[in-house]
């Protein structure tokens, strides 16, 4: 009798469970994988040479494009860091802000992971129910910078702009009339704050809505239960952080760990799972939004009765107003200084990390007293966890390799750069 | 971390390893450890496993390339009326040959007036590690420098090259697998002991280590669709390299 072979399939590069550009070296035996060999690296764009090449505020939209479904939380990173090397600390508004939409962040990460989780092993239905809220959190992105995901609201010293006062409306059109756009406008007759403060009153309802399509569901759990376990011991080993970490049963968030912004004010708990399977992880990342919800809410409690600067009125690193620039000469200066030629940063290094949706986003930041980082290297979450796919991939079923793929959470923008 | 933990960190770590310690330092609330590739691995265990340290976790690894360490593009201190011009003066002619080929000769006629004077003392790339210990809530940057290991070459053509050489961490912590791909991908430095040194984030057959200070920004070759051939092509660059913003280094304290 002939020896059966193992045999090797190509999977991707573009494959619609592969979230993104992935390709996978797949060596079967039967419908068992027995090893995965991820090839990555289709959607580099280094990055971090690039941002070798410019001054430091044009890195900034850079960073929104690494894991670009978490757009703020990886500027706040970048621009920590510089905060750090030039040793300001931004106002207590500004942090803030930051928080608020560090966690608005964090919502829209999950519900889209959750959304393509979903869809990806067979619930076609929550996905079309995350994609609905996530909607009114860009809407949240777009009143505050104008753009819906690739925001570069966050700059070195604050944040762009103040919350508007007022949220922007819809309009009658051919294809809705009077009376629908009313109808659609209820909640956006306030501030910013208030559409906010609207959202996180549903927002609960809603994730009991996603749990309950889920977290009883026969096929979910057949499908997540005991899929890609990881003890602690091998998570720690692998470089894992995030719900990866927490869902293997480590009780570790950089938010109360190494608390940065005003993390340290408020009030939140941290979720932590016991199996280390896609459920736990699956779990987590439920309890993660609700966490959320409610930082959001403290947030908007204190942004409302705190007025006042959003950016330090330092001028080498942040722009003077507009009015001003237009009448004196020294901000005109400034302003023309600030965006030819940048600031320059006190030579030495910095490596800050902050925690954003996937796991632990680091910025190593070397400066050589330049006005262009001498090197940026980013941390990325998922760049560890995907190094990992291995090893939790073996011994599973072709079809829990999507499954896994989707647990881990994968953005290739981040795992590239 | 509170300062005053970084001290005592900072003692234990001068405590245990003693004369193996080249440097360390606390800047911006953060440790610095530097120690010599040789000694690399014992210190990477013990860091590890002893019970003051625990460093459970690698977090990074990356390496930095020093070859333009404090150089800067546009000196202002003297005149500033001779002005800035865009075209990249490439300061390491022979790593440019690529661009040699191109036709147009007017880059590489600017291109010598740029003279290399960084302030760098030690070897040109280092690896640096980022350690996290979750059992003590702290964070250490290991540096490492490799020396250029010239008597490694075996080819006899490319003597001239040499072999930049780190042990490998990965038996410590095996999250360093990729990073070290990475690194070995980006900057050409090679780890012993690593068991699949591939190239990961590069194109298939790449040629060069794109992060190092020495290799332009535009690349070496450029990818189209060749309907003649009726495949994908490879050709030199055909765009010149610019420098959009000059990099200048401001000592002056006006500017902090």
């Amino acid at each position: 009798m002939a020896d059966i072979q193992n045999y090797t399939l190509n999977f991707g590069p573009q494959h619609p469970a592969a979230h993104g550009v992935l390709r996978l070296i797949l060596e079967l035996d039967g419908e068992v994988i027995e090893r995965a060999d991820p090839h990555i690296g289709l959607l580099h764009r280094a990055t971090e040479k690039l941002a070798e090449s410019k001054p430091y505020n044009q890195s900034i939209g850079y960073m929104d494009r690494l894991d670009y479904v978490s757009m703020m939380c990886n500027e706040h990173g970048y621009v920590m860091a510089i905060e750090k090397l030039l040793g300001v600390k931004p106002p207590i508004r500004a942090q803030y802000i930051r928080v608020m939409f560090d966690e608005i962040t964090r919502i829209l990460n999950h519900l889209l992971w959750l959304g393509a989780h979903g869809l990806d092993i067979g619930a076609m239905t929550v996905f079309l129910y995350c994609f609905r809220e996530r909607e009114d959190l860009m809407d949240c992105y777009e009143a505050v910078s104008g753009a819906r995901m690739h925001a570069t609201y966050y700059r070195p010293g604050g944040v762009y702009r103040d919350l508007p006062n007022q949220m922007p409306k819809y309009k009658p059109s051919r294809w809705h009339n009077k009376k629908e756009v009313n109808q659609m406008n209820t909640n956006r007759e306030g501030s910013l704050l208030d559409f906010i403060w609207d959202f996180t009153e549903r927002f609960p309802k809603r994730v009991d809505e996603y749990e309950n399509l889920l977290t009883d569901n026969r096929i979910w759990k057949q499908r997540t239960v005991g899929i890609g376990v990881v003890s602690k011991e091998r998570a720690l080993q692998l470089g894992f952080s995030g719900p990866m970490l927490r869902g293997s049963g480590v009780e570790w968030d950089l938010r109360k760990k190494q608390p940065y912004a005003v993390y340290d004010k408020l009030d939140f708990d941290i979720p932590v799972g016991k199996e280390g399977d896609s459920y736990d992880r699956y779990l987590v990342r439920i309890e993660e939004m609700r966490q959320s919800n409610h930082i959001i809410r403290q947030c908007v409690e204190w942004l409302r009765q705190n007025p006042g600067p959003v950016m330090l009125p330092d001028h080498k690193i942040t722009p003077p107003s507009r009015v001003a620039m237009k009448g004196d000469m020294e901000s005109l200066i400034h302003h023309f200084k600030l965006f030819s030629e940048g600031y320059c940063l006190p030579p030495g290094e910095v490596y800050v990390a902050v925690e954003q949706p996937k796991g632990e986003f680091g910025v190593y930041l070397v400066s050589d007293g330049g006005n262009k980082p001498y090197r940026l290297k980013i941390r990325a979450a998922g760049f560890a966890h995907l190094a990992a796919f291995d090893e939790m991939v073996r011994g599973h079923m072709i079809a829990d390799a999507v499954a896994i793929i989707g647990t881990q959470d994968i953005v290739f923008g981040e795992i590239d750069r | 971390m509170a300062e005053a933990e970084l001290k005592a960190l900072s003692e234990t770590i001068q405590n245990r390893f003693g004369p193996h310690v080249l440097s360390l330092e606390i800047a911006n609330d953060e440790l610095t450890l530097e120690v010599d590739p040789e000694f690399l691995l014992e210190a990477c265990l013990a860091l590890k496993n002893e019970p003051s340290f625990k460093f459970e976790m690698l977090m990074d690894l990356c390496g930095v390339d020093y070859l333009e360490y404090g150089v800067s593009e546009w000196s202002t201190t003297q005149s500033t009326s001779e002005g800035f011009s865009r075209g990249v003066e490439v300061a390491f002619p022979e790593a440019s040959k690529a661009s040699e080929t191109l036709e147009n000769s007017e880059v590489s006629e600017v291109s010598t007036s740029k003279t290399l004077k960084t302030s760098w003392q030690k070897p040109r790339f280092a690896v640096v590690y980022h350690l996290l210990s979750l059992t003590h809530n702290h964070r250490l940057r290991l540096k490492t420098f490799p020396k250029a290991d010239f008597a490694a070459s075996i080819d006899g053509e490319h003597s001239q090259d040499s072999y930049i050489r780190v042990p490998s961490v990965i038996e410590i912590w095996n999250s360093a697998n990729w990073y070290e791909r990475e690194t070995f991908d980006l900057f050409g430095i090679l780890f012993d002991g690593h068991p699949d040194l591939r190239r990961i984030l590069t194109d298939y057959g790449f040629i060069g280590h794109p992060f190092r200070k020495d290799f332009p920004l535009i690349g070496t070759v450029e990818m189209r669709y060749s309907a003649k051939n009726e495949r994908v092509i490879y050709e030199p660059v055909s765009i010149e390299p610019r420098t959009l913003v000059p990099k200048v280094i401001r000592d002056d304290n006006r500017y902090l």
